[in-house]
């Protein structure tokens, strides 16, 4: 009896399926099973989706209306939540509404020997790999070819002569003006103060042209004996490009608060090399590896200054054999 | 509708076969899988921003005077490209917005690159089969610090300009030919012609772009011919056998989401968030610098290394041979990345294991790797916080030369110490596993008997 009742509900079952089968003709088995019906999840994917939207329109309409106040800030807002309300949704989507099937497949094979061989064989059968002085000749076109190509480079700068990076617009006579073109007179330099002058009708941006500037007390002044008289009623010049990286030096550590700072000195804002304006622009502190140039000064009769000569040693960051040259006008 | 168009591109091309593959190609989860997604979709945001810039960006060093309607620079004399960096600020609508979302993706595509750099080396996932692959990574790393230092190079404001002063420092401090290489790359010596900039525009908008995107589709073609690598967390998860959610249906929303998620985030940091308001620092000329200075942070290392070094120029006599920057600037990035390219090998040689690997190590597991991993780590972290130490003195009080020398101590003693420290805490965590397995069992066989 009992088998009887399984035997019917088996057929009627194979019957369901079979009907099911002929509503959808040429429909295959399912690879991926069927999510669960999820309404509420529904809902919350459709409500953010239409939050996105809301938003993406806000954008449009903040964009258009350009008078408002903090108008980046309302751009980014509503451009950011639109996207991140759609993130929202894609999230929902995957975690809720969709099946994640966690799957399993096998990974690429190690290698190919046979492919690997009949590569091999190709080549052997070529005939290429027998001629060697076909293939030396082969990399002696290739090479001089590839030579040939990118030697038009050079045309980029002037890489192999080097007298650009010595030359500045310093020479004896040459008068220190300010960032305006005036002539910087003796008596406009104080102490205490840093200025920035430049070579008269130079380019100030040439890393030769700009000088720092301070007035020291005259007993304060300890030059060495190679830049002895470069100083003028105790004011010094120096590069005002740093030797170590190329910054400007834009810092003067003066007046001095004891004892923590004992002496004046030029500081370069980018990694703090520091440099004693009393001794010919010697090291005190920091990674520079060379003293700052030196320029000589003089005064003219008139109480301006001008330049003596060229600086004691080359302007800007140091390269390989940097202090074989002086600098030239 | 779908059928039709999958018929059509079939009948056109024969890749319903790929299609199909491709669409139960299988992913492995986990979350650390997602930081080179987020680099990836940080990429195409840079690249969708970018090219809104390039549509107002001038590139001409051409000196003009301010007219515009930021009052404090008016009258100033400027370069044509801040000019137009400063319009895209403030008269462009929605141009600050791009430009700042710009900015952020930068450094958030190179942070998350770089934290998918340490998640690939702490779990071995460059072993073979995939060290093409993990070169392919690194490399794209080491030409965005490039492309990022260009990007905000371009801006030509006061920040950008003391930035490629340094970097022409570094330049010229290599030994032999750095000033020849600086020479052919400034067309002279600094602040260069004016060419200089038509090179790093072409550079940053074209050469590196294409580059990057190019070394995208071969690192990514790399990872699916090899498949993802996975984490044994079940028995299910072999050698052989690898275990994930299929591109479709199941991962596609998920990345969606995640792209979603990058892009919403990158336009509230540059909506609401500001980064590198140019128009503060001004103009950059040769003679002027600022104090409290920052790059932005995927270069702290190299400023960092930069103040560490102590003030030496090697030299024979008179003769310069090396300057003082090429240590920090040069050397340092350097030895990390030929570290970095050289590690597979290194492991493969001194490690004794040549094998075949789809598997990860936990960093427990390899308590070698993770010890020189973070020694390494430690060694590049000590000159980026040095990097920011003038800002520590400044917010925190600790005086800038003390600090200095801290580091220098600090960047000899602490990286072998948190070696040392990492091998340990491995060697326990191990330890402690085989302990809990032990009393496992125990307790089963206590339970059968």
């Amino acid at each position: 009896m009992g088998r009887a009742r399984d035997a019917l509900v088996a057929g009627l079952l194979l019957l369901a399926r079979k009907r099911k089968r002929r509503l959808w003709p040429g429909q295959r088995e399912r690879i991926v099973p069927p999510a669960s019906r999820n309404p509420g999840s529904e809902l919350l994917a459709t409500l953010l989706l239409l939050a996105a939207a809301g938003c993406a329109v806000a954008f449009i309409v903040v964009y258009v209306l350009d008078r408002l106040p903090a108008h980046t800030q309302l751009l980014g807002l509503s451009l950011g939540l639109a996207c991140l309300f759609v993130a929202a949704a894609l999230i929902v989507t995957a975690k809720r509404l969709i099946v994640t099937e966690e799957l399993e497949d096998d990974y690429p094979a190690e290698e190919h020997v046979d492919e690997q061989e009949t590569v091999l064989q190709l080549v052997a059968d070529s005939g290429f790999s027998r001629r060697r002085f076909f293939k030396l000749a082969l990399g002696a076109a290739g090479g001089a070819l590839a030579l040939a190509v990118l030697t038009p480079i050079a045309s980029l700068g002037p890489a192999i002569d080097l007298a650009r990076f010595y030359a500045t617009p310093w020479r004896r006579g040459r008068r220190l003006v300010d960032e305006h073109g005036r002539p910087y007179r003796a008596s406009d330099v104080e102490e205490d103060t840093l200025y920035t002058a430049f070579a008269e009708g130079s380019d100030k941006e040439q890393l030769g042209s700009s000088l720092v500037l301070v007035r020291l007390p005259k007993d304060r002044l300890k030059l060495p004996a190679g830049n002895s008289g470069y100083a003028a009623d105790g004011i010094v010049a120096y590069s005002k490009i740093c030797t170590h990286a190329g910054c400007a030096i834009s810092l003067y550590r003066a007046p001095l608060f004891q004892p923590d700072e004992p002496t004046p000195a030029l500081v370069c804002p980018c990694h703090y090399s520091t440099f004693d304006p009393a001794s010919g622009g010697r090291v005190t502190f920091g990674p520079a590896g060379r003293k700052l140039p030196m320029l000589p000064l003089t005064i003219a009769p008139n109480g301006e200054l001008r330049a003596a000569g060229n600086f004691d040693s080359a302007v800007g960051p140091s390269w390989w054999g940097v202090r074989t040259k002086r600098p030239t006008s | 509708m779908i059928r039709k168009l999958v018929r059509f591109l079939d009948r056109r091309t024969g890749t319903a076969p790929l299609l199909r593959k491709t669409l139960r190609y299988l992913f492995p989860d986990h979350w650390s899988f997602l930081l080179g997604e987020v680099a990836l979709y940080s990429f195409v945001i840079l690249v969708a921003t970018g090219i809104y810039l390039t549509l107002f960006y001038e590139n001409s060093t051409a000196t003009v005077v301010y007219h515009g309607p930021y009052v404090p620079l008016q009258g100033q004399e400027m370069t044509q490209a801040y000019r137009s960096v400063l319009d895209i600020s403030t008269t462009v609508k929605a141009g600050l917005l791009i430009r700042q979302t710009h900015h952020w993706a930068a450094d958030i595509f190179i942070a998350a690159i770089v934290l998918h750099l340490i998640r690939i080396f702490f779990t071995g996932a460059y072993r073979k089969p995939r060290e093409l692959t993990y070169w392919i990574g690194l490399t794209i790393l080491l030409v965005s610090l490039l492309e990022g230092y260009l990007g905000y190079s371009l801006a030509d404001d006061l920040l950008s300009g003391m930035g490629l002063a340094i970097g022409y420092g570094v330049a010229v401090s290599i030994p032999f030919f750095g000033a020849n290489l600086a020479a052919l790359i400034w067309d002279g010596p600094f602040p260069g012609k004016h060419d200089f900039f038509s090179r790093m525009y072409v550079a940053h908008v074209f050469l590196i772009p294409a580059l990057i995107g190019a070394l995208l589709v071969l690192h990514l073609a790399l990872v699916a011919l090899r498949h993802h690598t996975q984490f044994r967390e079940t028995r299910r998860q072999t050698e052989r056998k690898v275990v994930g959610i299929p591109t479709f249906p199941g991962q596609t929303p998920r990345s969606l989401g995640l792209f979603f998620a990058v892009a919403g985030v990158l336009f509230l940091l540059g909506g609401l968030v500001q980064i590198n308001p140019i128009w503060l620092w001004g103009p950059y000329h040769t003679y002027i610098s600022t104090n409290g200075a920052q790059p932005d942070w995927y270069l702290g290392w190299l400023i960092g290394a930069l103040r560490l070094v102590p003030g030496f120029d090697l030299t024979i006599g008179h003769y310069t041979l090396v300057a003082n920057p090429f240590w920090g600037g040069a050397a340092l990035p350097s030895l990390v990345f030929i570290f970095l390219y050289l590690w597979p090998w290194l492991e493969r040689r001194f490690g004794g294991d040549s094998a075949y690997h789809n598997l990860l190590d936990r960093p427990r597991d390899a308590p070698m790797r993770t010890a020189i991993g973070m020694t390494t780590l430690t060694w590049v972290f000590l000159p980026f916080v040095a990097g920011s130490s003038d800002r520590i003195y400044v917010t925190f009080g600790l005086p800038y030369i003390p600090q200095i020398w801290a580091f220098r101590v600090l960047a000899v003693v602490a990286p072998p110490l948190a070696g040392l420290i990492a091998f340990w805490v491995c060697r326990e965590l191990q330890a402690g596993e085989r302990v809990e397995r032990r009393r496992k069992r125990a307790e089963e066989e206590a339970e059968l008997a």
